[in-house]
């Protein structure tokens, strides 16, 4: 944005230059501009230096498990060759290299461990505190990480049983889906 | 494979943020501090180099490693970067000893560096997390922290492992570093004062958990030939170990231990490992450096270690991938005092990373200037005269030996090296 209004200003401005008459070669200046530099100290110098990007990204072979989300559905991974089954998208196989094929995995797992972040990388500072939970479902060799909500620090508990839900407005990312409880809720005894 | 011996080492003083020096000086400043330390050695003798650093987001500034060498005077010979997220300096230390091993050089310099203050704290801790699966991890709400809690609760579930017993290397680490004038924190802590830090995830606090800093770090490898002409007392490496592991930690198997020497099947019978509450990529490098330097009882055949401990509950873990305990008592090797100074093994005498801090590049061989000075016994020599931590060879029947390790992010990458002294 900031560039191009720059340009712009520049163009309505033109120096002589631009207008056909040529300067004197000892007369040459560039235009002066608004732009300016966030300056947070002098000695040293530091500066503030913007950088943002968006990406044109392809899930590729992983494309299903997102689409399944979208549709309430969690897809996996089984191996064709060892039977190994992913709770995750592995087009082939981690334990033999075989190719695998989809499956679809239950709505319904356990707690295999968990944590209650309070703090965050910064895009996700402002939505903590937040659970994380690795989900083991039955008959599957491997987790899923997927955030968990419903429940506090204090409930939480390795074991606990709980459900997939999704949103009904997908994102195509991971967060499409989330657990909740499958059972009810009370204070945990141990201390994980 | 011909021997290969580390002849000098040099760090910065680790900082939260050091804004008055690029990251260029850094290493110019850790360069000449090793260069000092070897007066024989001349820039002329040294072949080439390897530098690594972890994140070209936290530097922004691609192909860094290349402004480094121009600084430091070493175009137009050999270098190449290193990159291993957390054991990215563990990784440039091996890369160095192929260099030398192989014949290729007869000295290689390794030099790392993180300028990690050049974002906040927090768009840091995204900049890392950016090192776990972008398309399955980090959106959900990656967070390294949040990764490392997961791994200690299941092993708190597992083993019965406590907050408190988390809390006593936190403590241990950072009393060690009160000697250690180039630790970043000096800090007498209690439990207490660990718990009673802000959690961050649960269960891990502010205290459980080392610091982004900014800092670099040097070593100077190099051949027999060389060693013998400029350096009195050379440390020698006598073993070399790598390992990984999947990514996602969810897709991590739960099969059988890879079993050290000195284990017994026995002990593991119903431990599904490694799950996410072991560090398969730890005990594989632990395994092939042990076989590497011919280390059959770790406890009996080395003397001192610095270890990865990022957070503390990782030192716990790790203490079990080297097989200072069985698997699961990693909780009671601590609570027995078995790690700490003048015990069974000192374990990070320096401090660690939770009290020098984790500027990651540097981190790896900044354990490898610490071990070097241990082994050479010139830690106060380089400690203004505070000898306090120098360890002490636990036998005279062999040389006294140190291992380092180098962590990357839940057990990707580990690499263990095993140092031995010639004098």
């Amino acid at each position: 944005m900031a560039e191009k209004k720059e340009t712009a200003k520049r163009t309505r401005k033109a120096p002589s230059s631009q207008l056909g008459h040529k300067p004197q070669w000892n007369k040459l200046r560039l235009p002066e501009t608004d732009q300016g530099t966030v300056v947070f100290s002098t000695d040293p110098l530091i500066i503030k230096n913007h950088y943002e990007i968006d990406y044109i990204h392809s899930y590729a072979e992983d494309s299903p498990f997102f689409i399944g989300l979208s549709q309430g559905r969690l897809m996996g991974s089984e191996c064709t060759g060892c039977r190994y089954k992913y709770a995750t998208p592995r087009a082939y196989c981690m334990e033999c290299g075989k190719k695998t094929k989809w499956i679809e995995l239950p709505l319904e797992g356990k707690v295999h461990t968990w944590t209650t972040c309070y703090f965050g990388s910064e895009a996700f500072l402002k939505e903590t505190p937040f659970n994380l939970v690795l989900v083991e479902f039955p008959g599957i060799n491997t987790l899923l990480l997927a955030r968990m909500i419903g429940v506090t620090q204090e409930e939480l508990r390795v074991g606990m049983k709980i459900r997939a839900q999704f949103r009904r407005n997908s994102r195509f990312d991971p967060t499409d889906v989330y657990f909740v409880p499958a059972e009810p809720v009370t204070k945990r005894e141990g201390t994980v | 494979m011909r021997p290969v011996y580390m002849i000098s080492g040099g760090i910065t003083k680790f900082s939260k943020a050091n804004p008055r020096q690029s990251f260029r000086l850094m290493v110019k400043e850790s360069f000449d501090y090793a260069l000092r330390d070897v007066p024989m050695l001349r820039r002329a003798m040294i072949d080439g180099s390897v530098g690594s650093y972890f994140s070209d987001h936290f530097t922004r500034q691609l192909k860094a490693a290349t402004m480094v060498q121009d600084f430091l005077g070493l175009c137009p010979k050999p270098s190449k970067r290193i990159e291993g997220g957390g054991a990215t300096g563990g990784l440039c230390f091996q890369a160095a000893w192929e260099a030398v091993a192989s014949g290729r050089m007869d000295c290689c310099l390794a030099f790392g560096f993180e300028t990690m203050s050049h974002v906040n704290t927090w768009k840091g801790n995204e900049f890392i997390a950016l090192a776990s699966d972008t398309n399955f991890d980090y959106p959900v709400g990656g967070f390294y922290s949040g990764y490392y809690a997961m791994m200690v609760v299941r092993h708190m579930y597992e083993f019965g492992t406590t907050v408190e017993q988390l809390a006593m290397v936190s403590v241990k680490n950072h009393k060690n570093a009160l000697h250690n004038i180039w630790a970043q924190k000096h800090l007498d802590l209690t439990i207490e004062d660990v718990r009673n830090s802000p959690l961050v995830a649960y269960p891990l606090t502010m205290l459980d958990i080392c610091t982004m800093s900014d800092g670099a770090a040097c070593c100077i490898l190099a051949s027999e030939k060389v060693a013998e002409k400029v350096c009195p007392n050379p440390v020698r490496v006598i073993g070399i170990g790598t390992g990984t592991d999947a990514m996602r930690m969810a897709d991590r198997p739960h099969g059988e231990v890879l079993l050290l020497k000195h284990e017994d099947p026995s002990w593991y019978k119903n431990l599904k490992y490694p799950g996410v509450h072991s560090f398969r990529a730890g005990r594989n490098a632990t395994r092939l450096a042990y076989e590497h330097a011919g280390i059959e009882n770790p406890l009996e055949d080395l003397d001192f270690i610095e270890l990865h401990d990022a957070y503390t509950s990782s030192e716990i873990q790790t203490y079990e991938d080297l097989g200072l305990c069985r698997y699961g008592e990693g909780g009671k090797f601590i609570e027995s005092g078995a790690p700490a100074l003048g015990g069974k093994i000192p374990v990070n005498p320096s401090g660690g990373l939770i009290a020098c801090g984790h500027p990651v590049g540097a981190t790896g061989l900044m354990q490898a200037v610490f071990a070097f000075w241990q082994l050479q016994g010139t830690v106060a020599k380089h400690n203004n005269g505070d000898a306090k931590i120098q360890v002490k060879p636990k036998k005279k029947s062999r040389p006294m030996r140190g291992l380092i390790h180098s962590h990357a992010g839940t057990g990707t990458y580990v690499t263990v090296s095993i140092m031995e002294s010639t004098s």
